[in-house]
């Protein structure tokens, strides 16, 4: 298999309309039928498929790349319903074109949120399936039969009866002629070949021998490469620079500027980056120039008792509360985080009066191309973006803020020109997991059980700038995802304060989204609840989730794999949390052992996971054994600070991220499902540290309600 | 000044300042883009590579230390016997996810099993650790790394 950059396509082309029912938007995926045209060069039945007279399959792929295994798994999908294997199938990227390849849950050409799987499990089956209807109907019109005494199988249609087999590619002209099926019934989950079967990742072979190609890898004929420093405080300018020293750099050709950043130019970026370090920059610090992580978090404070905009009320909290009581109440606060992809932001761009390629791996294709189109101030349609996989996404890669960066940059460059940004610039400039706090008051009946709960989110309001549909009266959606929890108490009450970084200061969207932001408080907190109560923490869930069989079915799996029932030893502990989201349900248990001196280890880490109808169960484990590092990470050491508004960490030696030898025993165990598939890319996020927290309360009487996890709060000698 | 690379068996002659670092000579002049850039200081081992049968960080490599050296790449290790056993392995356990980092972890891997085949858990962490994988695939490197070891 090979993935392609590959961006003409034949000229002739017929498309059919999947219209697949749609909630939100009320979309219909992809595809406008367009006219078709005799002679195809290969049989192209709608935007994913296309099948050449040489024998291989191209399918093509609406989501992008990124680690999560989307390419196999949408490929799996596809290759089901035609018959193909997957060792006959080549992969390429879609272009940027959301009138085809838009998500059709979010409306656009954007991959995130968990949502990928959910929103084409049923489309592209049918994809695969009406290309191999027109097929086998071609065939048999052909062979002089009935296509109900035809069938498909590895790429061919076959007539048993007469043993005539033909390859799909012999097909191709006729299939195009067929009609294209209104009716395209799909097989049941027992006919399955490829679903629910663990397949080896198609992309494997190509990122373990260094030919896979990352955005950062694109090198059009006479590029040019590009090192670049940003005003480091948030809604600085640049000032003035001196750039005598740079331009006598051996290979350094220019010194671009524009308003908030220098960028060097030269024939390697080894070159540019000396030349940059030569620069004598000034900067402006404009309105943040003073501000610190302390101002930050104090204005964050404040915003606790800040105006609220009311989400959730069942009940009444106000009324439980006085006859119920005293109310628990806690706050857990969240730090700023980065997304740290292994791949620095890039892009390259070749810049022309006449148009505008874009080499770049982006989670927002569309909006990739609207971004260059509005810099440049080229029509949309002279502006051709080539996707390329990319090194991690996390949800950096969901906002093309490096790409007008770039353009603007590109826009005075002759020539193809690459901008690298250095770590410390991807460290110092990122669209940050900004501060995200929650208070819970909570009241307990005389058996021990809540009676109330109210939870307050305070944080930015991400999807107000980022996807306005994600937001109602106000309110961030995806933020308050979960805040009301899925334990059943009687009366609940949620809110949010909108709470936003200082101006020129990105913030956006991080693996495990709006369940990251409020599991902590909602699982934490529903352990102080046990505690208050004297109850057994798995028991006091169990009591409060016999209205949610799947989550409880999960956390039963999880408790069992876990050992919950024996006993640990003084200094260690075990800690639940169960998430509820991305369509799918897991419970994660974490064992961890803290020494006298406050060394903490996390000795394993169990989740159960019910993600429905698994596609490959590989890619279910791989991606919750990635999701879990992620978050154990963030747990350990994800924290950002701020100095004179800018940011102080630059690189993994003072941004650590978790490495190998940290890393605990990770156990994955799927929950038989045939419910429709969920997520899995972020399920494995959220649940970390709150379990974390859990699991430390037990070990050592501390309950830490603060992110990252500080050491020194767990010193017992 | 110039200097002469010999990169995979294949003698490159490159005009550019001796304290240019290797990876940018490499990715950007010769065009072997498979060595990664992570992040310039050698915390992460993304651009790992070769030198004299020697894993280095090439982020921080002045090219002229490297010149008329045999150095060796991702896109050539799987031509030795401990590259193509480790990237089998690799495949074998489907290690990778963004991939990112893997011609890293696995120049380091290819290295460290050359200097000691049987490595306990112990080993493959204190050695691994100079590579970040920020995909989380560190649980299939050791169980990859133990399987290239024993497929000896």
């Amino acid at each position: 298999m090979a993935v392609h950059d590959k961006l003409t396509l034949p000229v002739s082309r017929r498309h059919f309309l999947i219209g697949a029912s749609l909630t939100g938007a009320g979309l219909v995926i992809g595809l406008q039928p367009s006219p078709s045209s005799a002679a195809a060069e290969a049989f192209e039945p709608n935007a994913f498929i296309r099948i050449p007279a040489d024998g291989k399959v191209v399918f093509v792929m609406p989501s992008v790349e990124m680690g999560q295994g989307i390419y196999t798994s949408v490929a799996m999908l596809l290759a089901e319903e035609l018959e193909v294997s997957l060792d006959q199938v080549e992969l390429e990227h879609a272009p940027a074109d959301p009138t085809r390849y838009a998500n059709p849950l979010l409306g656009d050409q954007i991959t995130g949120g968990s949502i990928a799987i959910r929103a084409v499990y049923e489309p592209m089956r049918k994809a695969g399936a009406a290309a191999r209807i027109m097929l086998v109907n071609a065939a048999a019109r052909g062979w002089g039969v009935g296509p109900e005494t035809c069938s498909a199988e590895a790429g061919h249609v076959v007539h048993a009866a007469s043993g005539r087999r033909a390859a799909y590619g012999s097909l191709i002209q006729a299939a195009a002629a067929e009609a294209v099926p209104q009716e395209m019934p799909l097989k049941p989950a027992s006919s399955f070949k490829l679903i629910g079967h663990s397949v080896r990742r198609l992309d494997s072979p190509e990122k373990v021998n260094g030919t896979a190609k990352f955005g950062i890898d694109a090198r059009p004929e006479g590029v040019s490469y590009a090192a670049i420093a940003i005003c480091p405080h948030f809604g600085g300018k640049l000032r003035a620079v001196e750039d005598g020293p740079a331009r006598a750099v051996k290979g350094v050709k220019q010194v671009v500027r524009i308003e908030d950043a220098v960028a060097v130019v030269a024939d390697n970026t080894g070159a540019a980056r000396k030349g940059l370090a030569a620069l004598a920059i000034e900067w402006e610090p404009g309105p943040n120039g003073t501000l610190s992580l302390l101002d930050l978090e104090k204005r964050a404070e404040e915003a606790i008792g800040g105006n609220a905009l009311t989400h959730i009320n069942e009940g009444d909290v106000a009324k439980a509360a006085t006859e119920h009581g005293p109310a628990l109440e806690f706050v857990y606060r969240l730090p700023i985080l980065t997304h740290s992809a292994m791949e620095p932001m890039n892009c390259t761009l070749h810049v022309r009066s006449d148009g505008c390629d874009v080499w770049v791996g982006t989670q927002v294709m569309g909006r990739a191309r609207e971004a260059v189109a509005d810099v440049t101030g080229l029509p949309l349609e002279k502006v051709v973006v080539h996707n390329h996989l990319l090194g991690g996404g996390f949800g950096r890669r969901l906002d093309v803020d490096g790409i007008i960066l770039a353009a603007k940059i590109a826009n005075q460059v002759d020539g193809p020109v690459k901008v690298t940004w250095s770590r410390e610039e991807d460290i110092r400039h990122d669209c940050y997991r900004y501060l995200n706090y929650s208070k819970v008051t909570a009241t307990l009946g005389a058996d021990g059980m809540p009676v109330s709960w109210r939870h307050r989110v305070i944080g930015p309001a991400v999807m107000a700038r980022w996807l306005p549909a994600f937001t109602r009266d106000g309110i961030d959606l995806d933020i308050m995802a979960g805040a009301e929890t899925p334990y059943a108490i009687p009366n609940k009450y949620t809110d949010f304060v909108r709470h936003e970084a200082p101006e020129g200061m990105l913030t956006g969207n991080w693996r495990g989204v709006g369940a990251t932001r409020n599991l902590p408080a909602i699982e934490g907190g529903i352990d102080e609840l046990a505690h208050a109560a004297g109850v057994d923490p798995l028991e006091y869930r169990r009591r409060l989730l016999q209205h949610k069989p799947r989550l409880l079915a999960a956390l039963d799996l999880a408790a069992e794999k876990a050992g919950w029932a024996t006993a640990l030893p003084a200094g260690k502990g075990r800690g639940i949390a169960l998430s509820e989201d991305f369509g799918s349900f897991a419970a994660m248990i974490s064992e961890v052992s803290v020494g006298e001196d406050g060394s903490l280890k996390t000795e394993r880490i169990i989740c159960a996971v019910d993600c429905g109808q698994v596609i490959n169960p590989d890619t279910v484990e791989a991606q919750i054994q990635s999701g879990i590092i992620y978050g154990l990470s963030a747990a350990l050491y994800g924290r950002i600070t701020v100095q004179n508004g800018a940011v102080v960490e630059g690189n993994f030696d003072d941004s650590p991220v978790l490495r190998i030898n940290e890393t605990p025993k990770i156990e994955v165990h799927i929950v038989p499902s045939s419910e429709a598939p969920g997520g899995i890319g972020e399920v494995g996020t959220p649940g970390v540290a709150p379990s974390l927290l859990n699991a430390i309360f037990v070990a050592t009487g501390k309950r830490l309600r603060s992110l990252p996890i500080d050491h020194n709060e767990l010193r017992r000698a | 000044m110039t200097y002469d690379l010999l990169v995979n068996g294949k003698k490159y002659v490159v005009d550019v300042d001796g304290d240019i670092p290797l990876l940018w000579v490499l990715r950007d002049t010769i065009g072997l883009t498979g060595t990664k850039f992570g992040c310039g200081i050698a915390m992460c081992g993304a651009c790992t590579v070769q030198v004299d049968g020697v894993p280095v960080r090439s982020c921080v490599v002045p090219v002229a230390e490297a010149a008329a050296k045999p150095i060796t790449t991702i896109e050539a290790i799987g031509e030795t016997a401990e590259g193509a056993r480790v990237q089998k392995a690799w495949l074998d356990i489907d290690v990778v996810q963004c991939g990112y980092c893997q011609s890293g972890q696995i120049m380091s891997a290819t290295a460290f099993l050359a200097a000691n085949p049987s490595p306990t858990d112990e080993d493959i962490d204190a050695v691994m650790a100079g590579n970040i994988c920020r995909c989380g695939t560190y649980p299939r490197i050791r169980a990859a790394i133990k399987l290239a070891a024993a497929g000896r």
